[in-house]
């Protein structure tokens, strides 16, 4: 592993903490958030203005259009399955197994294990639909990984450290556009990518994203002070 | 409890009986928070590094209060002001924001002005912590002859002016003059202004623009020609790959760029291996100065990248009236022993530069306050890590109780995220300062919060804007927008937001 991927504390999986709801039968119910657009389709908007969520949806149509982004797309074709999943229970208790949903017309995805490893080394692991981004099951999991323009490729805050660099090249090669945004990420490293842009996949199973420490790159002595 | 009497009380009642999660620690904080004592904070400036503070000071601990003012009637700072029209998804960042404002317990005050309103001291002694992110309202200058001339703005002026800041909506650029534009420096800044200028004003009229600065654009002469002139060479480009990649593949416009300048020397070589953002800057330059220019017919604008130039001085137009030209020097790269940086030094070979209207791109630059130390030299408040010292000798000490965050603490420079980990670095000084018991001095008067902040008000008869008052400016821009097909039409003035803030 290159040598900035070792932080204070190993990110060897004998470390891991499993997630406790992973070995029950039902995956966790996130809790009613506030949190993004699929929290207020789910009916747990707050009692602010209709025209910010219309706005939201807007921004958001608009920055498909400008920027052609599949992995948008296909994040709201996964939420109908996923909303449907969660309304019949996950009875799977890995990756592999397949959930038994009743007459649906969709093929129900199957979900892939993600350790994420924040800054302090402490580890979360999760399970992930096929299809949906790692910020997003982040969110869900209520795992602090920053999302500040939402997925929409104008920001560096989702930025997350494949620890292992077998999966890192597993992924496809980064668009220019996330390069871009990468260039700026905080605590950047040979294996960094936006979490918006990782997409589950089955060959990406027990893959683990280490959070950027902030402690490693904010030091005054040798700080680079980055463009606006 | 009907959703009618949506009073804003009542409407932060409702949002408090939803559990809001900010962390997986939070239902924790929701219920314990009231066993803790109090901690006062109030946070000067609502941009990116203030709104960040206030969302990482809630989450940190529980029994905090985050009040948070600003001298607008609207929030967000640079998000609202100085994000480009054409860039929307920058801007998705203040659904995180108004998250933050919608939390019980923190609280917007717009149309507070620190200095004016209430000094200082006043707000030390209103609340245990104060943390000053006011960033950065003022500009580095030239100090070379001819520099108060008409037609030179700062790009902050400008940016703020189609922005429709309320302070700069009636600069009344002159826009058709000449067909050349200059703009100084070759940050991301002097792109979006560069950018702004050469765009196709059916492509920004969809945006969020100032109505005033799409009028004056449309009758504008001055588009044809931009110049992006900087003192050194395409390595030492401020500016990034997106923004690059984004006013290279702009319609309808060349872009020139001389191919001696992009020969690079063993330093610059040296600077690009130490940074991928250079690597991929110098990349795109490279291949911009290879492409094949269309015929300039009168359809298609000008865009000249001018590197090795520095401007020496600015002259008036034929007229007198306002500037009509400046005078550049041309540079050479040397090494600076102190810092070993490159920097540019004056060759003696002058040539000169028509131009109607000069936009300076350098830097922007923070005001200092009463009361308050400041480093003139780096337009920074000295602090440590967010701590802010009695000046910035060495034998400075700690003021207790003052932070300071963002551009005030670390220079204008940055991006929207960068403000992320300069608030975790704050907070942390803060929490770090309130385990040791810093805020609580049982001797003194306990502090009053926004109780004290309200009072103050009150007494000096200044009418701030709460949070619903933005609520009310947002949902009207939005409606004229939709008239218009733009994602808002921006209120103005100064009076005009103060009234949309009390309507309904």
């Amino acid at each position: 592993l290159p040598a900035q991927l070792l932080g204070p504390r190993s990110l060897l999986p004998s470390q891991a903490k499993p997630n406790p709801s992973s070995s029950s039968a039902d995956p966790p119910k996130p809790a009613p958030r506030i949190c993004c657009r699929r929290c207020v389709r789910l009916g747990f908007a707050p009692p602010v203005k209709m025209l910010s969520r219309i706005s939201r949806l807007g921004v958001h149509a608009l920055s498909r259009a400008r920027l052609g982004q599949k992995s948008v797309t296909s994040r709201n074709q996964e939420e109908p399955i996923r909303a449907c999943m969660n309304y019949v229970g996950n009875r799977s208790l890995c990756s592999a197994t397949e959930a038994k949903v009743n007459d649906r017309s969709e093929q129900p995805k199957a979900k892939i294990s993600v350790t994420f490893v924040d800054k302090d080394g402490d580890e979360t692991v999760i399970n992930v639909p096929i299809g949906m981004s790692m910020l997003e099951a982040a969110h869900e999991n209520d795992i602090e990984l920053e999302g500040a323009c939402e997925g929409s490729l104008a920001c560096s805050t989702c930025h997350v450290i494949v620890t292992d660099v077998d999966y890192y090249n597993k992924l496809e090669d980064p668009e220019d556009e996330e390069n871009d945004m990468l260039d700026l990420a905080f605590g950047l490293t040979e294996t960094s990518r936006l979490g918006c842009q990782v997409i589950a996949s089955p060959e990406l199973d027990g893959i683990r994203l280490a959070l950027p420490a902030a402690t490693r790159n904010f030091a005054v002595d040798g700080h680079v002070p980055k463009p606006h | 409890m009907g959703r009618r009497l949506l009073l804003p009380h009542t409407r932060r009642l409702m949002l408090f009986l939803r559990p809001m999660r900010y962390s997986a620690s939070a239902t924790a904080t929701a219920t314990a928070g009231s066993l803790r004592d109090p901690l006062h904070v109030c946070v000067v400036g609502s941009g990116p590094a203030g709104f960040y503070t206030a969302e990482k000071m809630l989450k940190g601990r529980e029994g905090v209060r985050v009040d948070i003012i600003d001298r607008l009637p609207t929030p967000f700072g640079l998000v609202r002001s100085g994000v480009a029209p054409d860039h929307p998804e920058t801007k998705i960042v203040v659904n995180q924001f108004s998250r933050v404002a919608a939390n019980p317990r923190c609280s917007f005050f717009g149309n507070v002005t620190l200095g004016s309103d209430l000094s200082l001291s006043e707000l030390r002694k209103t609340y245990d912590v104060v943390v000053l992110a006011y960033g950065a309202e003022s500009d580095r200058s030239f100090g070379i002859p001819g520099e108060d001339l008409r037609g030179i703005h700062s790009a902050r002026e400008f940016v703020w002016w189609y922005n429709g800041h309320p302070d700069m909506c009636n600069l009344a650029p002159d826009l058709t003059n000449t067909d050349s534009a200059v703009v100084l420096g070759q940050g991301n800044v002097a792109l979006d202004v560069a950018r702004i200028l050469l765009r196709c004003t059916t492509e920004l009229a969809s945006t969020d623009i100032a109505d005033y600065a799409l009028d004056a654009l449309r009758s504008s002469t001055i588009r044809r020609k931009v110049y992006l002139v900087g003192r050194r060479g395409p390595v030492q480009a401020a500016c990034t790959a997106k923004e690059l990649r984004e006013i290279l593949g702009l319609k309808n416009v060349n872009v020139y760029i001389k191919e001696a300048d992009l020969a690079t020397s063993p330093a610059d070589k040296e600077e690009m291996r130490n940074s991928r953002i250079k690597r991929r800057v110098y990349e795109l330059l490279s291949k911009a100065a290879t492409v094949h220019q269309e015929n300039n017919d009168n359809d298609r604008k000008e865009l000249h990248f001018v590197f090795f130039r520095k401007p020496t001085k600015f002259l008036p137009s034929e007229d007198g009236s306002t500037v009509g030209a400046m005078e550049l020097e041309k540079t050479l790269l040397k090494d600076d022993g102190a810092t070993g940086k490159q920097v540019a030094v004056g060759t003696g070979e002058f040539e000169e530069l028509k131009c109607g209207i000069v936009l300076k791109s350098i830097g922007y630059k923070s005001l200092p306050i009463e009361g308050l130390s400041f480093d003139k030299y780096r337009g920074v408040v000295p602090n440590l890590r967010g701590r802010v010292l009695s000046s910035e000798s060495e034998t400075a000490t700690v003021e207790p109780g003052l932070y300071v965050v963002g551009w005030l603490k670390r220079g204008p420079t940055g991006i929207v995220a960068t403000n992320l980990h300069c608030a975790e670095e704050t907070v942390d000084s803060i929490l770090e300062d309130d385990r040791k018991g810093l805020f609580t001095d049982p001797s003194g008067p306990k502090r009053q919060g926004r109780r004290g902040l309200l009072e103050i008000l009150e007494q000096k008869n200044a009418r701030y804007v709460p949070f619903d008052g933005w609520e009310k400016i947002d949902t009207k821009e939005k409606a004229d927008g939709e008239l218009k097909n733009k994602p808002r039409e921006k209120i103005t003035r100064w009076n005009e937001l103060l009234e949309a803030a009390r309507e309904g």
